[in-house]
Parts: structure tokens; C-alpha cells; sequence
């Protein structure tokens, strides 16, 4: 047991509201969980920690039914349970907001929660009960919506009201913050800690190490499927607890001197577009140049654009953008499909891995060949060239440590932050003049995020531009030269890193319409500057 | 307990095992049904399935069979593995005879050896042009071709039937609603004497390997496979769906022409109202016994090709109903379809508790 980590949260002999004892978990070629113990306290906020494939996730689907351990006993309030199913667990009290949303998209807000609810009578008095959970705790959301409409931040929401309305005593969060805003994410959190104060216990799952230094009162750390220490996240730093997660030294991205700028590579003057989506943003008039060596970050909460905007500048709309209105290396290329794009040397990659990135189940030798064919020569009279098709998977494979058993390999079978490693470097070995890459570290695990972040540095000291869309913003401040904001389709004029704080940010995010220019932070948001504060 | 467990990755075995492990079953199942028809199960099944080809002259003629079920399905198999269903070969098959076979009949007394390949080309032209119906009507208007493919079929066999019966008869046929015998410049070859296995065969054999060329090793085949598997991927990259939609059908269309072409210059020989016992439709059971692939497909139409033989002489020394052929064809499918949960998923036996420490 690890529960002397914490003496202050036990509250005397009181039974653990959950204790893991030596759970275990094989799974055909790995031991997932390995012999892992813990104890969470009622009112506790109590975060587990671990790169991804340390076995987290795995715990999670056993603490909430859905896998069985091979061995181990789980106690629940002081009696040893076996939860057979999610419907035991929600029985008992436990909640869980999953990393990957599972929600039927053509269903409405209001059918998804009744889905996941154990009994459910009256349509209408849930539909109260929702309305009432989404004021107390400020998660606004129509409940006759259609999921497929919905942001990924609007999706999450539906997570948290649906676990909420089950008075939980338990709820677990799975990366819950990576598509807030910073003043979202505080809210959240004083939402937590009311939880907390009546009494439930939370189980936090994240990679923010200040969240979670922030939040919690205890950590677990897993790697490789074993419990590796505990720690009060409130007396460590995020950096010391990042190095017991990898277990070894982090380098903070080197962000090498002064660059210097050159020529704008990718123009984007006065884009506007209709969204392809029934209910997505449309653009309106995006201005924006990044120069070769830049790396822009476009800030914003999910749903505001930002997708758009990226499928936009990859081709991928249905709809056509204006003539002139984007530009690569000076010329236009709005009416150009993505392989046209490509050959004049932009790359992309998509928020989303499987299924839009990388197909999962093809091999990572054909995920390479996917969008590299052309520029990598990989085909010739029509037909694929295996022998430099492989070489050019096992090259990514090799320079950004992928780890996997292969080019042969199913992308599918990689963890979230091993893909993203091979995703990612599919496009810099390629050598791009632009790339335009949207959320490149999201569920990704520190040690991966880091090796992403220095790999785009990298790239813009050669001299590509580089256009990240991301909603972390420590992720912008840690990599970004320049920032823009998107609010509803539209953005904010392209700031330099050095003068914007992360209030102005913030404030940006809620709205652009009397900020343009001069923003002045208002009272309530200066308590959170501190919060997200660079080390 | 019995539970299916996920697999890491695709059981690379199983996808080769499972049709082995369904044409077992159905064996099993098979001789069932047999037994409570009141024949002896095992003579049944030896009747259907080997009594048909323990002679050459059988074998050949399993030869004969396959040949328009390999040439289909492959074409239908680059549909699949696009996601795009094609289910109307049938008709298509049926267009490629009427434009190849038209043109015999209009040159019904030329000697030229150019008429053979001239009907080879109209025969993929009708069979392409029918399925072009339903990928217009796909990619102008979404209406899904699964319908609109199946449907035309009935037009396509309709429309054969009202050419026999009216302006293509034969005016020397005594009134029966056939043709005129195409010309012999208009038979196709045979290629092995004393039987009647003729030049479509090597073609399917042509068809085959240029088809698994097609899938495996070339850029289309790659794109085709990304639309089927992840459609958003091949929107990022830029390989347009609709532009696979054309492909396949087109595609798989001329081959169902072809194929159909084959049947009314090869073993038939004119236009009749019946140029086909269902192959455009058991050529999909095909394609999924082949798993999609061409060379697996080149197996699997020897495998139904046989259970055509097999219904025949069931019918002719048992006195079973001629529906025992599409009995068997269905189970068949059944199972496989059934067996394929097997590549994504192992089954295990016992408790989960069994193993843990419960208390």
C-alpha cells in the first residue's frame, strides 16, 4: 500500500472509499497492470500518473467494469467487490469521464445520458435533472442537439453532466482539461473541489503536471504497469514528477537563440469559408502570414474554427475558398486539392490519428507511403515501390523512436503518443516548406510531447513554417514565436509571444469582439495567471 | 464460459483459417439437413461434393463454372474493399451478353477474326455502361447502390428477355425465344479438346493475376483499400471517393460483362432468356470466400463452382430439389461471415473468476 504518502487526507481508520490491492492485468503479449495498489480516501483528489502504455487506462476499465483483473482485489468502502460490468460500477457509485468519448454522434445530447443512466422513467424529468446538474455547475449544453454537431469540448461536457447525475462517490477523469480554456479549466476545478468537499472521491488522470499540482492532493505513478511511487503533487514540481513518470532526466524543449524569419511561406489573406459541417463555424476573413522559421500557434477553445481552418488549408473542404485567399511559397493554391498542396511542399497532420491521420489497420509501411508517395518517390509507374516504402517506415520508425515490434506493424496497435511520433515525423521527413499540424500532442504522454515539441523546433530552425493549432496553451507558450486567437471563426490579430500574456489569451478565447488591439484583463481572471505560469 | 477476447492486432492465420474452418462447418451442417431429408449423409455429401469431379471431363467442367464466378468477383471484390456494393453483376453480366452478343448476331454470317475480340470489348462496354447507372446516380444524388445496382439487374434480365422473345429471335427457331447461333467466328475457342473449356478461362486466370497486381502492389489498389478503410483519411491525403466510386463500378462492371460475354460465346452460344444460374450473385459469395483477395478469389470460385455440379447431380440420382444449390451456397456464407469474428477476436474457455483470488 502506498496510503502513507497521504497521511492527511486518511481520516483515521475509516475505510478507503477505494482500495486496489495487487491488481493485475495480461493482455496476449503484455502485462498491463502489474501487481498495482492504491487507496483513495472519500474527499480526496487523487491523480494517476503515467506516460501512455503505463497501464492507467487499463486500471481505469477495471476499477470501472468494463475489463476483469486477472488477479487482485478491489475493496469498496472496506467490503472486497468484483464488478462484473459498468452498469455494477455505475450501481455503485462510481463515474468515469473517458479519454475517448463514447457517445452515439446521431443521437441527441439528451438520449446519450439517458443511454448511460441505469434507470431511466421519465425522459422529462431527466431533461430537468440535466438542465439542473448543467447551471449548479456552470456546463451550459442543449440537450436536444445532436452529438455530431458538438465540439469535442461540448462532447466532454456531456461526459461530465452524465456522471454527474449519478451522485457518484467515485468519479474518475480521463484527461479531462486538454479542450478547456484556461478560465474553463478553473472551473472545472471548482467544480471538483465541491465534489470533493461533499465528499466523493476523485480519481484525476492527466499529463498537466501543474493541473495536477494544482488539484490533487495525492499521485500514484505508474510505469510500465507497476505503481513506481507516490508523492504530494503539492510539494513536487511538474518537472520532478515528469522524470518519475519516464523515468529519467527532462530536457525542456531547446528553443535554440534569437531566430531569424524569412519570407512568408504560408499567406492566408481574407479566408472565409463555408463550413462543409450542418452546424459547423464558419470562417470569417482569416488573415494570417507565418514566415519560414516561425512557428505560429492558433490558440482558441475546440468548435471555434479550428477545424475548419485546418481542413481548409489542407484541401479538404467541399466548398472552395476564394482565389488568393491561401497561398504557399507565394502561390495561390485555394482551388488545389491536398496532393496538389503536398508537391509544392506543405504537410498536414490532423488532430485525429486513427482514421484520419493514419489508417489503424494498415501497416505502418503503407501509413508512411499514405501521404509521403509522391514526395518520397515511393511509387513509380503506378505501382508501389516496397523495398524504399519500408525503409522510408523503418527511417521514421528509427529517427523519432517509434516504439512498436515494426513497418509490418498495424498503425491501430500503437499507443496514442507512439503514432503520433510516427505521424508527425511522416511529415518532417519530408522535408516541408509548411506544415500545418492540429493538436500535435493531445492524449499524448510527456515523454512523447517533449520529443514532438523539439522535432518541430528542429524544423523551423531549417526554415519551414510551421502553423500550430492547439488548445493547450502551455503547449503554445512552450514551442510558439507568434499567437493567434480563433473565436467563432474568426482570429485575432498575429501577437508576438513575448508580449501577450496568458490573461489577454484567455480573454481572447471568450470573444474577440471589443478586444481587438488593447485587451485589458479583468478583476476575476487575475487569480488564474499564475496557475499556467512557464517554470 | 466461452468469451471472445480482443486481439492485439489482426490474426493474420485466421484470416487464411476461416474460410477453411466455415466450408468445414458447412460440411457438418450440410450433411445434417441431409440426414433429415432421409438420405444417408455421407453418400449425400459424397454425391454432391466429389462424385462431380472424380472424372476429368467433371473437373473440366468445374473449370467452366468458375470462370465467370472468378472473373465477377474480382471486379466486385475492388467494390468491396472500397466500400462501394456493388450487388447487381448479375445484370451487368446480363448487358455484357446482349452488347457483345448483339454484335454477333448483327455480323451472324461473318468469317472475321476480328469480330471475336470486337464483342470482348462491347461485352465490357455493357457491363461497364450498366454500372455506370448506378455510380452516376451514387455520386450526383447518393442514392445507394446497393438498390439501384440490385434493381437493374431485373431491367437488364427483363430486357434479355424481351430481345429473344422479340427482335432478336430466331427466324429459323421454330419460335422458340432464342437467338440465332452467334457465327463460329463469334464462339470462343476451346481450349482444351473434348471439353468445353474455352479461352475465358485463361483469361480468368489473366484476370487473376492482374488483379491482384492491381490491389496489392499498385497506387489505385492502395487508394481504393484507404477509402474503404478510413474515408477521412483519404479525404486528408486527397484520393477522391467519388473518383473510387467510378473506378470500382466501371470496373467491376466491364468484368461482369465480360464474364456474361463469355457464357453466350463460350458453353451457350446464343442468346437464350437464361444466360446465368445466378453467377453475378454467388459471385459475391465468391469474393468474401476469397477474402476479397484475387488469388483467394481464384479458390473460392472453385469451391461454388462445385456446389453447382454438386446440386446438379444431387437433383439428377438423389432426387433432392435443385434449391439444395443455393442451401449450401447460403450456409456457406453464413458460416464464413460467422468465422471472420475469429481475425478480430480469440475465443476463450473458462471464468474470468476462475482465475482470480475472489472472496
Amino acid at each position: 500500500m502506498t496510503g502513507d504518502a497521504g497521511a492527511e487526507a486518511m481520516k483515521g481508520n475509516a475505510p478507503a472509499q477505494l482500495e486496489v490491492r495487487g491488481v493485475t492485468k495480461a493482455f496476449p503479449g503484455c502485462l498491463a497492470n502489474d501487481d498495482i495498489s492504491f487507496r483513495i480516501e472519500p474527499g480526496e483528489i487523487h491523480a494517476l500518473l503515467g506516460e501512455n502504455g503505463a497501464g492507467k487506462s487499463t486500471l481505469v476499465k477495471i476499477i470501472y467494469g468494463v475489463l476483469q483483473a486477472d488477479q487482485g482485489d478491489l475493496i469498496w468502502e472496506g467490503k472486497p467487490v468484483t464488478i462484473h460490468s459498468p452498469h455494477d460500477a455505475r450501481e455503485m457509485g462510481v463515474g468515469l469521464v473517458f479519454q475517448h468519448f463514447s457517445l452515439f454522434e446521431t443521437m441527441t445530447v439528451l438520449e446519450n445520458i439517458a443511454l448511460a443512466m441505469n434507470d431511466v422513467r421519465d425522459m422529462a424529468v431527466l431533461r430537468q435533472k440535466v438542465i439542473e446538474v448543467e447551471k449548479t455547475y456552470g456546463l451550459p449544453l442543449d440537450p436536444d442537439r445532436h452529438v455530431y454537431t458538438l465540439s469535442v469540448g461540448e462532447r466532454q461536457r456531456i461526459e461530465i453532466v452524465r456522471c454527474l447525475l449519478q451522485n457518484p462517490k467515485l468519479l474518475i477523469l480521463d484527461e479531462p482539461t486538454s479542450v478547456l480554456t484556461p478560465q474553463e479549466v478553473e472551473k472545472l476545478f471548482e467544480t471538483l473541489r465541491r465534489l470533493a468537499d461533499e465528499g466523493c472521491a476523485i480519481l484525476y488522470i492527466s499529463h498537466k503536471l501543474h493541473e495536477v499540482k494544482a488539484l490533487c492532493q495525492r499521485a500514484t505513478v505508474l510505469r510500465g504497469g507497476k505503481v513506481v511511487g507516490g508523492c504530494d503533487p503539492r510539494e513536487e514540481t511538474a518537472k520532478s514528477m515528469a522524470e518519475m513518470m519516464i523515468g529519467q532526466k527532462l530536457t525542456a524543449p531547446d528553443r535554440g537563440k534569437q531566430r531569424e524569419f524569412g519570407d512568408v511561406r504560408l499567406d492566408v489573406t481574407d479566408l472565409s469559408l463555408i463550413s462543409d459541417e450542418q452546424f459547423g463555424t464558419h470562417l470569417k476573413n482569416i488573415n494570417l502570414k507565418v514566415r519560414g522559421g516561425e512557428i505560429m500557434g492558433v490558440a482558441g477553445v475546440a468548435g471555434n474554427g479550428q477545424n475548419e481552418l485546418f481542413q481548409a488549408l489542407a484541401g479538404e473542404t467541399e466548398h472552395e475558398a476564394a482565389p488568393d485567399s491561401i497561398k504557399i511559397d507565394g502561390k495561390s493554391v485555394a482551388h488545389f486539392g491536398p496532393r496538389r498542396r503536398r508537391r509544392l511542399g506543405a504537410a498536414f497532420v490532423p488532430e485525429e490519428r486513427n482514421g484520419h491521420g493514419a489508417v489503424p489497420d494498415m501497416s505502418l509501411s503503407e501509413n508512411g507511403f499514405l501521404t509521403a508517395f509522391r514526395r518520397m518517390a515511393l511509387a513509380a509507374r503506378g505501382l508501389i515501390r516496397e523495398v524504399p516504402t519500408r525503409s522510408f517506415a523503418d527511417n521514421i520508425i528509427k529517427t523519432f523512436d517509434v516504439r512498436t515490434t515494426g513497418a509490418g506493424a498495424e498503425a491501430g496497435s500503437l499507443s496514442g503518443g507512439n503514432l503520433q511520433k510516427f505521424i508527425v515525423g511522416r511529415e518532417i521527413l519530408q522535408d516541408p516548406g509548411v506544415l500545418v499540424i492540429s493538436q500535435p500532442t493531445w492524449g499524448v504522454d510527456a515523454g512523447a510531447a517533449s520529443a514532438i515539441h523539439q522535432a518541430l523546433l528542429d524544423l523551423a530552425a531549417k526554415g519551414t513554417a510551421v502553423l500550430v493549432i492547439s488548445q493547450d496553451l502551455d503547449e503554445i507558450f512552450a514551442i510558439c514565436d507568434s499567437v493567434v486567437v480563433m473565436s467563432e471563426g474568426k482570429m485575432s490579430k498575429p501577437r508576438p509571444m513575448a508580449d501577450v500574456s496568458i490573461e489577454e489569451i484567455g480573454l481572447l478565447m471568450g470573444g474577440l469582439h471589443d478586444l481587438e488591439g488593447n485587451a485589458t484583463p479583468a478583476n476575476d481572471m487575475e487569480e488564474t495567471g499564475g496557475r499556467v505560469g512557464q517554470a | 464460459m466461452v468469451r471472445l477476447e480482443p486481439r492485439r492486432q489482426h490474426s493474420q492465420a485466421m484470416v487464411y483459417l476461416s474460410p477453411v474452418l466455415a466450408i468445414f462447418m458447412t460440411l457438418v451442417v450440410g450433411g445434417i439437413i441431409f440426414a433429415f431429408m432421409g438420405k444417408n449423409p455421407f453418400d449425400a455429401l459424397y454425391t454432391f461434393f466429389i462424385l462431380p469431379i472424380n472424372n476429368s471431363y467433371g473437373i473440366s467442367e468445374l473449370f467452366v463454372k468458375a470462370t465467370p464466378l472468378v472473373i465477377i468477383a474480382v471486379g466486385l471484390a475492388m467494390g468491396f474493399r472500397a466500400n462501394v456494393w456493388n450487388i447487381g453483376a448479375e445484370g451487368q453480366l446480363t448487358m455484357g451478353a446482349i452488347f457483345g452478343g448483339g454484335l454477333a448476331l448483327y455480323f451472324h454470317d461473318s468469317e472475321s477474326a476480328l469480330l471475336l475480340p470486337a464483342m470482348f470489348v462491347l461485352g465490357a462496354i455493357g457491363g461497364a455502361f450498366w454500372a455506370s447507372i448506378p455510380a452516376l446516380l451514387r455520386t450526383k444524388f447518393n442514392a445507394n447502390e446497393i438498390l439501384t445496382s440490385l434493381m437493374l439487374t431485373y431491367v437488364a434480365t427483363l430486357f434479355l428477355s424481351f430481345l429473344v422473345h422479340g427482335p432478336w429471335r430466331n427466324p429459323e427457331g421454330f419460335n422458340f425465344p432464342e437467338s440465332r447461333p452467334f457465327p463460329d467466328a463469334g464462339l470462343l475457342p476451346i481450349i482444351y479438346d473434348g471439353t468445353r473449356v474455352h479461352l475465358g478461362t485463361a483469361i480468368a486466370v489473366f484476370v487473376v493475376i492482374a488483379g491482384w497486381l492491381l490491389l496489392s502492389k499498385s497506387v489505385i489498389g492502395f487508394q481504393l483499400r484507404v477509402v474503404g478503410k478510413a474515408p477521412q483519411a483519404a479525404r486528408h491525403v486527397g484520393f477522391r471517393q467519388k473518383r473510387m466510386v467510378w473506378f470500382t463500378l466501371l470496373l467491376g462492371g466491364a468484368l461482369a460483362g465480360l464474364a456474361g460475354l463469355f457464357e453466350v460465346s463460350g458453353p451457350i452460344g446464343q442468346l437464350q432468356p437464361q444466360i446465368s444460374p445466378g453467377y453475378g450473385f454467388t459471385a459475391i459469395i465468391v469474393a468474401f470466400l476469397g477474402r476479397l483477395h484475387p488469388v483467394g478469389i481464384l479458390f473460392g470460385g472453385l469451391i461454388m463452382a462445385l456446389t453447382y455440379l454438386g446440386g446438379e447431380l444431387a437433383q439428377i440420382t438423389l432426387g433432392l430439389p435443385n434449391a439444395v444449390t443455393g442451401l449450401f451456397q447460403g450456409i456457406l456464407l453464413f458460416f464464413l461471415l460467422a468465422c471472420d469474428v475469429l481475425t478480430k477476436y480469440r475465443i476463450r474457455f473458462g471464468s474470468i473468476a476462475a482465475k482470480g483470488r475472489t472472496a
